[in-house]
């Protein structure tokens, strides 16, 4: 099943917008507290107290910076498994512990089956992948697979913990594979794009961009065409035709 | 990428055994007394197996390799394992044979040699498959692997010709020679790639934010480091790595080639040169893995 | 092919889940604490919640690991070696408690300010504010004093309440939302929920901040502001605005004191005060008679211009025409402001322009009709959908005061707020200051066994108010109230251990502290602090401080300097009123408080805070809490919450009161507690859709407060665009009147006490040379942090491990730096050696940093090689808690001149790059603390947080660390 499946009608993932995102980290915290008692094996931390602590986290929060001094823009940027309908991380997997699953698309690792040998995460070109420190398996985003169509849960809380705590609402889970989702109609209305296309994985997981800044050297809009004033003695007369209207 | 101790000596000796089998199973050296059936199967069987259990040591769950025989329908890591556990067995087959049977026919070898050559393919490939490593990903990192099985297993047999004080032809004194300079060649031309070949994926596709003007890392998800830096991100100075590559080929080429020419018959000699390549090897492999950038590594910048 | 592996769908989540109140930080979520086995399986936000509707935070959801934190105290202790050491030995609850009121009793008996009473989390003041008063010491505050005390006393000076719980945006409406500053810590869920709402609908965002981070990265359009010229940007924003027309004028009239008389009679005692009736209203001048009279008069129009000469002397304008003359000059032009803010002319009219066209081109009517304070039905509500918001970044200057009054002026000149699109009160605000109590601490308020004439902290609203000595002398520790800050709402908890060790104005005998950590990030000046904690009297040996009672949950940098400490609990273990009396969470439509209630029982010897100063209140007898026997009033907070009233009928909890269905007022309810616990530990009450807006002047809305126990009587107000009581304080330093500032002090509140928001250089950049100290040095808070207390938290430590310090493209340029290079900050006070990070989105003249990430080698359990004391640093060993000293010698505080706000953003540097051979470490560095929990057992090196439920499905190695 290392194989890929054929690709499935229902494409579950998720839509990030870099425009909304404001870098607060809740959707890796959380992520990581739901997880860590959650599918498979702990997400560890090793060294938790001291020098270099270093743990296994699913989803992860960078900061870029675009363009130059005033013009400059900052991106937070969310990176977790895209779920990629090509994905490289399950064809290299020797042991047929990474597998996609047919019906919904979901990249998953059976950590019962895993080596360890950490090819997948070689092979994943967005760091979706990271080994555990302590049980030397592959950990990577389920997608809450034990989340989304878990009966224990309310039926409204059965999203990704990511989606379910985002602030900001710059998180969106549903179905990529139909056009009339609510995250499709978000993605071709925002020109939702791929990370990295060239490598030719087909991520399922879009990102929507930052909307474009107002240019520095823009002309600025006239103040004064919005009234007459300009001069303290033009903002008097301004004054009495307004209390005159107003009486 | 990371430079495990591990998987370089993985590479380097099971290239170094296998190549050396070929060599044997071609009938380059005549196994006819038992001692000597017994020295070269236990050098060729110690380089294939040491170097495919130090691959195992690197796995965080070593009692469950045996699954990676499993996925020879698209994983070259597993068609790597299911070709040399293959090869092992025929090959074990292959030495019985001849301590039963003396010589064995020529032609009953060539399937096993081309199933050692496609062994070290498949080594190759569970690199150059990769696309997130960008100088991996040439034709060139299998001819290099496959390159340096053949001359080095070549210069190994020589050296346990010599131990046995059988002759040397000509022929292959000359191929000798020719492989390991051709094979540093190619060597050559990979590196060229390397420095020459300029990378498909940029921070701006990998951010979509190119649109915004030039895109740099401003803050690192973690302030502390974590398993895909460690991992992927390893970078070796340019300085560093090209005064690396100097003393590859020196120790790797140059040595063991002075080396053979001047001793073409001394075991003493021919063994030093094959150290000395298996070092070069060992180096090459080395900067094999520490020059590589993974395209991940975009995402963290290339300094950390 | 083989098939897919099964995926159990449906594991089981929790056995239980309780519902309480987060406090990973001060926004004060709910929370949903799934617990299984015993044990917090998964915590997530309430989804019914006003504050965070379901959402959560870093820190919130990092709550498990602090929760288990292996830097919790584990029970009383006394310290045995010398004060600063650590060196500390369990006692028993009885013998702390006893050696307290031990030290306490005879303070009370004698002279009740020798209690120093002050502490860091401000959210239970009502309990602790009420303390200090029983006990009878004014010197009392919470940490507002050096965070955002501007930002709140501007805006209820001005406007009757402030951004944070004051105040907030109306997201669904609003067509522009502007950001000063902000600290990210500060209502972070509520603003970024919001944030969400007004970029998903597409409406412009802008940021004006001198570094892009957080917030301001998703800005529309970003103004990276020079640090401390807000105030001058602002004022040359209303001066655009007012030039080209675009203003309220209707609003202005009628909801603020824009058409207030004031006397003009230059040199007079009445100069600049409001020309007032025999009934002592302010009045207006008539536009149809010429005449002054009441601004309650029902039919009058008021001018907005004009003048009436006065029988006395002198004449009276409107406050309008003195804000015209005053903000129409062309030093507020954009030309002429540019340079110092660092944002072109150019970008000023844009951002005007901006302003003017969201609020008069998209102007939100909500057909609801209202009545106003003067009996007037109004068919609709007009918004102008701007909206606003703002923090300590505009706050934690010396001019802040007034850069935040500016903030409010600019708002109310759009006329957006309390109205729909634009900025909206939550209850108990809108709430003037004649509305607060004024603070007790004058001499004859503080009598030996007695409680405090009233409450230590109030509002100020004239120099008849501040507690002054017969000499004038400070009557408070801090000087709050006394002319060094006349206006110090929140005290000036940062000048209280300077102050003690000075023994200026007096000694204390016991300063008592919680949840404060002035040993490190909560001081200027902090090797200073540590120096201080542990000076001692030549002559006498004693330390200057002699005692410390010091309460924390972790062991923070400041346990090392307590000489008793009393260990709280987590904030799942205790009980805790977020209550209309304090901080409350309400919404701008409903009103709401909420609880924390021990979701578990400690494991440790600890009691939370609130409910050992209940007993220690009973040990030394306080009224209040005692009963007649003299025996303890409540058995813990939990009992004190449901049980105390303030007055009758009015308690810490509005919710369920008298048979549990009553809000507001009401009897206290033996079951209120389990109401609250059965409702998701908070109360919500909406508000009637007439009284939403204008709350200020809406009779529905002052009706719905009386009803809710907010006030006991309608009170209507104008906001305050012109204050009184800053000419009050004028014209005392003008040599009015009997309370006038000390000579050297006098200039200083002649130019700062200006009755119309002013802008004016932030003092450290006037005392220190402009070529020596040109950059600016800021910090900010990241989101994932609260204060100091994640650095315990092992999730929240590996975002935030060590902190660079970003320096602008340009001067890194200049100074040859790449990423990764160290560099030495150096302040007229101090230097340290940091490591920097470039960055593009910074004004040029500013470098930042995250605050409160470096630590003291020791402290909060971790190991010494901890990355947080190897490479983390605070800026805080750069500011003095006292400015240069100027040419006479004299030296003042580094502080707000009005609040007394510490001015953090002031600071003024160099940087140099270290030289080659220096280490890569932060310099300074101080020897390690003892790790109050012993070395051993270490604090487990792995953790494998929920191995004890995925083991079933998963073989393990290793073994449950937790």
């Amino acid at each position: 099943m290392t194989s890929l499946p054929e690709p499935s009608a229902i494409k579950l993932g998720l839509v990030i917008d870099l425009d909304i995102c404001v870098g607060c980290q809740a959707c890796v915290v959380n992520c990581k507290e739901w997880n860590t008692s959650g599918y498979g094996a702990p997400l560890s931390d090793e060294n938790a107290y001291g020098a270099n602590p270093n743990g296994a986290w699913l989803n992860r929060v960078h900061a870029f910076e675009a363009g130059e001094a005033e013009e400059a823009k900052t991106v937070h940027f969310p990176k977790s498994c895209l779920h990629c309908e090509e994905a490289p991380c399950v064809t290299a997997c020797p042991t047929g512990a990474s597998f996609k699953r047919a019906e919904d698309g979901i990249v998953l690792v059976n950590e019962d089956w895993c080596i360890g040998c950490g090819l997948c995460a070689w092979s994943c070109p967005y760091g979706a992948r990271e080994m555990d420190p302590v049980e030397g398996v592959m950990k990577k985003c389920t997608l809450c697979v034990d989340r989304i169509y878990n009966d224990n849960l309310p039926k409204e809380d059965q999203v990704p913990a990511c989606v379910r705590t985002c602030p900001t609402n710059a998180r969106h889970f549903g179905d990529l594979g139909d056009p009339n989702s609510d995250v499709s109609k978000l993605v071709s209305a925002r020109d939702g794009f791929d990370l990295l296309p060239e490598q030719k994985t087909k991520p399922v997981n879009k990102y929507l961009p930052p909307r474009p800044r107002r240019q520095k050297d823009e002309t600025p809009m006239s103040l004064v065409a919005m009234a007459e004033a300009q001069t303290p003695k033009g903002f008097w007369k301004w004054m009495d035709s307004t209390l005159e209207k107003l009486g | 990428m990371h430079p495990a101790w591990s998987i370089i000596f993985f590479t380097s000796a099971s290239g170094l055994g296998l190549g050396l089998a070929a060599w044997v199973v071609l009938g380059l050296i005549d196994l006819g007394s038992v001692v000597h059936l017994l020295i070269v199967s236990v050098f060729t069987f110690g380089l294939i197996g040491t170097g495919l259990l130090s691959s195992t040591l690197h796995l965080g769950h070593p009692e469950r390799a045996w699954r990676a025989l499993s996925q020879w329908r698209s994983s070259w890591l597993s068609r790597e394992g299911v070709l040399a556990v293959l090869v092992l067995s025929l090959l074990t087959a292959w030495f019985g044979w001849s301590y039963l049977e003396g010589d064995v026919p020529f032609w009953i070898g060539l399937p096993l040699v081309f199933l050692i050559a496609v062994t070290v393919y498949a080594t190759s490939m569970i690199y150059a498959s990769l696309k997130t490593v960008a100088c991996w990903h040439h034709p060139l990192t299998p001819a290099c692997y496959l390159m340096f099985a053949a001359s080095g297993g070549l210069l190994a047999s020589i050296w346990l010709l010599a131990l046995a004080d059988q002759t040397l032809n000509s022929r292959i004194y000359h191929l000798t020679y020719c492989l390991l300079i051709l094979t540093w060649l190619v060597k050559g031309f990979w590196w060229r790639n390397l420095d020459k070949k300029l990378p498909e994926s940029t921070l701006e596709s990998a951010t979509g934010l190119g649109s915004f003007g030039k895109v740099r890392p401003l803050m690192p998800p973690h302030t502390s480091e974590n398993y895909l830096q460690t991992e992927m991100g390893f970078v070796v100075a340019r300085r560093h790595a090209l005064k690396l590559r100097v003393l590859s080929i020196f120790s790797g080429g140059f040595i063991p080639l002075v080396l053979f020419i001047s001793f073409p018959t001394s075991a003493v000699f021919l063994g030093l040169a094959l150290s000395f390549h298996f070092a070069g090897v060992f180096v090459e492999r080395w900067l094999f893995f520490a020059e590589a950038k993974h395209v991940v590594s975009l995402y963290y910048g290339e300094a950390h | 092919m083989s098939s897919e592996p099964k995926v159990e769908y449906s594991p089981k989540v929790s056995d239980e889940i309780k519902k309480t109140t987060c406090y990973m930080c001060a926004c004060r979520c709910g929370i949903d604490v799934h617990i299984r086995d015993d044990k917090i399986r998964y915590i997530e936000g309430n989804r019914d919640h006003p504050i965070n509707k379901g959402v959560l935070c870093a820190k919130g959801s990092a709550g498990i690991m602090q929760h288990y934190s292996p830097a919790r105290l584990k029970s009383p202790m006394r310290r045995v070696g010398p004060r600063g050491s650590g060196q500390f030995e369990p006692v028993s609850w009885e013998e702390a408690l006893s050696t307290a009121t031990d030290w306490l009793g005879p303070i009370r008996d004698t002279d009740p300010k020798k209690l120093a009473f002050f502490t860091g989390r401000d959210q239970s003041q009502a309990l602790t504010s009420w303390w200090a008063q029983q006990f009878g010491t004014p010197n009392f505050a919470a940490h507002g004093g050096f965070c955002s005390v501007n930002m709140a006393a501007g805006g209820i000076y001005t406007v009757g309440g402030a951004f944070w719980e004051f105040g907030a945006p109306d997201w669904d409406l609003t067509e522009m939302f502007v950001l000063f500053g902000v600290a990210e810590d500060h209502d972070s869920n509520p603003i970024k929920i919001g944030l969400g709402k007004v970029k998903g609908r597409g409406k412009r965002v802008v940021s004006v901040n001198p570094v892009q981070t957080g917030y301001a990265a998703i800005s529309d359009d970003w103004y990276g502001i020079t640090p401390g010229t807000d105030g001058l940007l602002i004022i040359a924003l209303i001066r655009e605005l007012m030039l080209s027309g675009n203003i309220d004028v209707d609003y202005l009239r009628r909801y603020t004191n824009s058409p207030w008389l004031v006397i003009r009679n230059p040199g007079a005692e009445n100069d600049g005060l409001f020309l007032r009736d025999a009934a002592g209203e302010p009045q207006i001048l008539d536009r149809t008679t010429g005449e002054a009279v009441s601004h309650k008069s029902k039919n009058a129009s008021s001018a907005m211009h004009g003048q009436i000469s006065l029988d006395g002397g002198g004449m009276a304008v409107p406050a309008f025409m003195i804000l015209t003359e005053t903000y129409m000059d062309d030093a507020y032009a954009p030309e002429a402001v540019a340079d110092t803010t660092g944002i072109s002319a150019n970008r000023i009219r844009q951002f005007a322009a901006d302003l003017a066209e969201a609020a008069f081109t998209k102007e939100v009517v909500i057909k609801q009709p209202w009545t106003d304070w003067k009996g007037e039905r109004h068919d609709t509500m007009i918004g102008r959908p701007v909206a606003m918001h703002s923090m300590r970044g505009i706050s934690a200057h010396s001019n802040g005061f007034q850069t935040c009054r500016a903030l409010h002026v600019l708002q109310l000149m759009l006329g957006s707020i309390e109205v729909p699109g634009g900025w909206r009160f939550k209850p108990p605000y809108p709430k003037p200051p004649e509305a607060h109590p004024k603070p007790a601490g004058k001499p004859n308020q503080i009598k030996a066994g007695k409680p405090l004439a009233g409450t230590p902290l109030g509002y100020v609203l004239g120099p008849e108010d501040l507690l002054l000595g017969e000499d004038g002398s400070p009557q408070r520790i801090d000087k709050a109230y006394s002319w060094d800050a006349p206006m110090s709402a929140h005290g000036l908890m940062h000048m209280v251990i300077s102050n003690a060790v000075a023994g200026d104005p007096y000694p204390v005998d016991v300063l008592f502290m919680y949840m404060a950590n002035m040993a490190w990030n909560s001081s200027m000046n902090t090797r200073g602090v540590m120096e201080m904690l542990t000076e001692t009297d030549p002559e006498t040996g004693e330390y200057k401080i002699p005692k410390i009672i010091y309460s924390d949950a972790y062991s923070s940098e400041m346990v090392a300097y307590a000489d008793l400490i009393l260990p709280d609990t987590t904030y799942l273990e205790r009980h805790d009123a977020i209550s209309l009396l304090d901080r409350p969470i309400c919404e701008a439509d409903a009103v709401c408080d909420a609880i924390r209630w021990p979701v578990f029982e400690p494991d440790r010897d600890v009691r939370g805070f609130q409910s050992v100063l209940l007993d220690l209140g009973a040990r030394l007898g306080l009224p209040g809490m005692v009963d007649e026997e003299g025996k303890a009033k409540y058995t813990d907070y939990g009992d004190y919450i449901v049980n105390h009233q303030r007055k009758p009928g009015i308690g810490p909890l509005a919710g369920f009161r008298g048979n549990g269905t009553q809000s507001g007022r009401g009897e206290p309810n033996p079951g209120q507690m389990d109401a609250y616990i059965a409702n998701g530990a908070f109360w919500h009450k909406s508000i009637p859709r007439e009284a939403r807006y204008y709350k200020m002047a809406n009779m529905a809305y002052q009706d719905f407060a009386v009803d809710m126990g907010i006030c006991d009587s309608p009170q209507p107000y104008a906001f305050q665009i012109y204050s009184e009581p800053l000419q009050k304080f004028h014209l005392a330093a003008e040599g009015h009147g009997d309370i006038q500032p000390p000579e050297h002090l006098r200039d200083r509140v002649k130019n700062c006490f200006t009755p119309l928001p002013t802008w004016y250089a932030p003092f450290e950049g006037t005392s220190v040379s402009e070529d020596e100290f040109p950059l600016h040095a800021l910090t900010q808070r990241p989101m994932a942090m609260y204060h100091s207390w994640g650095s315990q938290n092992p999730w929240l430590r590996q975002i935030h491990g060590h902190n660079p310090m970003f320096v602008p493209q340009k001067l890194a340029k200049e100074h040859n730096l790449s990423d990764g290079d160290w560099i030495w900050v150096t302040s007229h006070h101090g230097k340290i050696r940091v490591p920097v990070v470039i960055m593009a989105g910074l004004n040029e003249k500013t470098i930042w940093t995250w605050n409160a990430i470096g630590k003291r080698k020791g402290a909060w359990q971790l190991e010494e090689d901890a990355p947080e004391a190897k490479k983390g640093f605070l800026l805080n060993h750069l500011i003095h808690e006292l400015l240069p000293a100027k040419g006479d010698g004299q030296r003042w505080s580094n502080s707000d001149p009005i609040t007394g706000q510490a001015a953090w953003f002031d600071l003024k540097v160099n940087i140099r790059k270290v030289d080659a051979n220096e280490p890569a470490e932060s310099s300074p560095q101080f020897p390690a603390l003892p790790r109050m929990n012993g070395v051993i057992p270490s604090p487990s090196k792995t953790l494998s947080y929920g191995l004890q439920w995925s083991g079933e499905k998963t073989k393990v190695r290793g073994e449950p660390k937790i």
